[in-house]
């Protein structure tokens, strides 16, 4: 599947709970994890990561739409650990901050 | 017409069977030994004893020697911090892996399972001993193949897997019933067995230490996440009937409630429908283990040297009968229900589970005293990076209250620590969704000083690729108002 | 260079005890992309 599309239009949005999951899936989806299974497998995607809760995703997001579907979380979750595990994981990869 | 009667639930009990030996059969262990051998070595070396497994204190409050919040002032690793091992609490039992074998075969009407002669003879004197199992339950014991015989049956028998103790020591056999129905192969045979014995136990216990005689059951609903089945009804299911027979509850029939880790919540509210509309007087819930969970974890306990903790299979039965002037209430005037137009958002799931149910009865978040939702062991899940499931779901709850402005944002860890839970359950899928939390619910209902408790599951309905949709149900358990006055 | 949602394609990573995909997706799309995958993990 990620053959099919460009690599510069594809992004991945995470909606992991944790830091530490956030940087499994980020890396996961950057270099690749060839026990991945489903349309992913195998393949290093090389692909930006970020999570929902990311301000730089957040801000494009409409309020009203956030408000319903990610808000609640931004309060349970710790969106600051969060944030850095996948930024950390966008800067050892190379990818765009 | 009568008018509806007052559903109540009068009785949880649970049972635990310590099955370090079956550890290899869980799905992901299976799995990984399947690609590499060695792996059975690594997990073989992380196995608990049974009376580790006993001692264990998440284990000791699911069979409720002691309350889940008493966890909270215990150091952790809690595995680090053992109780005594005692084999019986005041809500059930846990059973070593030597009988739980033996149970086994007396729950196999069709000869799959063959044990070795002289194991057999080691563990007839503590199947005898046991208080719940009978003569007839001997007698299907049989006396076991001689080791020669087992090993060349093994061998001439592809299909069929060993059973192991946890020492490695072979004692027997599972047959597959059929060489290409995969719906019959042996793991699946296994695991379905492994639900009705430990259902079946968790029944047992119930009725024998209420009191009830086993004929008094009309209707058994079973809730697990087992598929029964062959290869042209895979989920052919109604296991209920089979623990009903097993249970000796000679006058009921029964059938099987599906819905994920769900299962068991639909359970109880349907028990309770059934009960209000006079069909039946009283109604059992029950539910068995999840053999393919065992060990799901074990690469993160590994890695984080420490025992394999998903080393016990789960069971529980819950009887819901008519207003007896003591017993809780099932507020059927409050059910919550995550529906389809809902959305799948967390806060689209609580509202409907939580808010809506809530504001039916006109209360307020704070108003019940205890919530329990999935209450996952933290100790299972975090080395594996699965997070605290119990604590993200109170999180959650709290949050809600706060974005309703029925408490401060600051109060959030106040209340997720005044009406949440640690979590205790082994990670038996529909077996760690609230219910872990029914026995201390009914004795703090009655005895001791709760009011209300909501009860609310979750189930992942997506992983079975027919919706994208998770699913959700709640009630709440009530006070019985006729015990205000009752000498207790 | 900043992120910029509009007219991509997402691929939607939600796990159950975060946000769910479809929750993901609901936003992805009101930012003006496409999802192409939605999966929601389950590890209990």
């Amino acid at each position: 599947m990620a053959e099919q599309h460009r690599d510069d239009e594809l992004i991945v949005l995470l909606g992991t709970p944790n830091a530490e999951s956030t940087r499994l899936y980020a890396l996961t989806v950057s270099e690749g994890d060839p026990s991945w299974a489903g349309p992913l497998a195998g393949v290093a995607l090389g692909l930006p990561v970020y999570h929902v809760t990311e301000a730089a995703v957040k801000n494009q997001i409409p309020a009203h739409v956030f408000e319903e579907h990610v808000a609640l979380m931004e309060v349970v979750l710790d969106v600051d650990d969060i944030a850095k595990a996948a930024q950390e994981v966008r800067t050892a990869t190379g990818q765009q901050a | 017409m009568q008018q509806l009667a007052q559903p109540v639930v009068s009785g949880a009990r649970f049972f635990l069977a310590h099955a370090p030996g079956l550890v290899r059969y869980g799905s992901k262990p299976s799995r990984d030994i399947a690609r590499d051998a060695a792996v059975l070595d690594t997990i073989r070396s992380h196995l608990r004893s049974y009376d580790q497994a006993a001692a264990y204190p998440p284990n000791r409050a699911f069979l409720g020697h002691l309350h889940p919040d008493a966890l909270a002032s215990l150091s952790k690793p809690w595995f680090k911090t053992p109780g005594q091992a005692e084999r019986w609490g005041p809500h059930g039992e846990i059973m070593p892996e030597e009988s739980f074998y033996g149970l086994l075969k007396t729950c196999d009407a069709f000869d799959l399972v063959q044990l070795e002669a002289d194991f057999v003879a080691e563990i007839r004197p503590q199947l005898e001993a046991h208080p719940l199992l009978t003569a007839g339950d001997l007698a299907a014991l049989g006396p076991g193949l001689a080791m020669a015989e087992l090993s060349a049956l093994l061998d001439r028998s592809p299909h069929a897997l060993a059973l192991e103790l946890r020492s490695g020591r072979r004692i027997g056999l599972m047959h597959a019933a059929h060489d290409v129905d995969t719906s019959l192969a042996a793991d699946v045979l296994l695991e379905n067995l492994c639900c009705k014995a430990t259902a079946v136990m968790a029944m047992r216990t119930l009725l024998a230490q209420q009191q009830i005689d086993p004929n008094a059951i009309p209707y058994i609903l079973n809730s697990g996440e087992e598929a029964v089945g062959d290869r042209y009804q895979r989920g052919g299911g109604n296991l209920a009937k089979a623990v009903a027979e097993m249970s000796h509850c000679q006058l009921a029939t029964g059938v099987d409630i599906k819905g994920f880790c769900c299962g068991p919540v639909h359970a109880l509210m349907l028990a309770g429908s059934l009960v209000s509309a006079r069909v039946y007087e009283q109604v059992a819930v029950v539910g068995g283990c999840s053999l393919a969970k065992l060990g799901m974890k074990y690469q993160g306990h590994v890695k984080h040297n420490q025992p394999v903790l998903e080393d016990v299979l789960a069971g529980v039965a819950i009887i819901v009968r008519a207003d007896d002037g003591r017993s809780p209430l099932l507020r059927l005037d409050a059910v919550g229900r995550h529906t389809v137009a809902a959305g799948s958002s967390q806060k689209a799931i609580f509202e409907h589970l939580v808010s809506q149910p809530l504001s039916e009865l006109g209360l307020h978040f704070s108003d019940i005293d205890k919530y329990a939702t999935e209450l996952h062991n933290p100790e299972v899940t975090e080395p594996a990076g699965s997070g605290n499931v119990p604590l993200l779901n109170y999180r959650v709850i709290a949050g809600l209250a706060a974005m309703q402005k029925q408490i401060e944002r600051s109060h959030v860890p106040d209340f997720v620590a005044t009406h949440g839970l640690p979590g205790f359950s082994p990670t038996q899928g529909h077996i760690a969704s609230a219910i872990p939390f029914l026995g201390h619910a009914l004795d703090g209902l009655t005895t001791g000083t709760l009011q209300r408790t909501l009860f609310l599951a979750k189930g992942s309905l997506f992983l079975g690729r027919m919706t994208q949709m998770a699913d959700g149900l709640s009630f709440i358990l009530e006070r019985n108002p006729a015990l205000k006055g009752m000498k207790i | 260079m900043g992120l910029n949602l509009q007219g991509k394609k997402i691929v939607a990573l939600g796990e159950r005890d975060g946000i769910q995909g479809a929750a993901i997706a609901q936003c992805a799309t009101s930012a003006g992309a496409e999802v192409v995958l939605e999966v929601t993990h389950c590890f209990v």
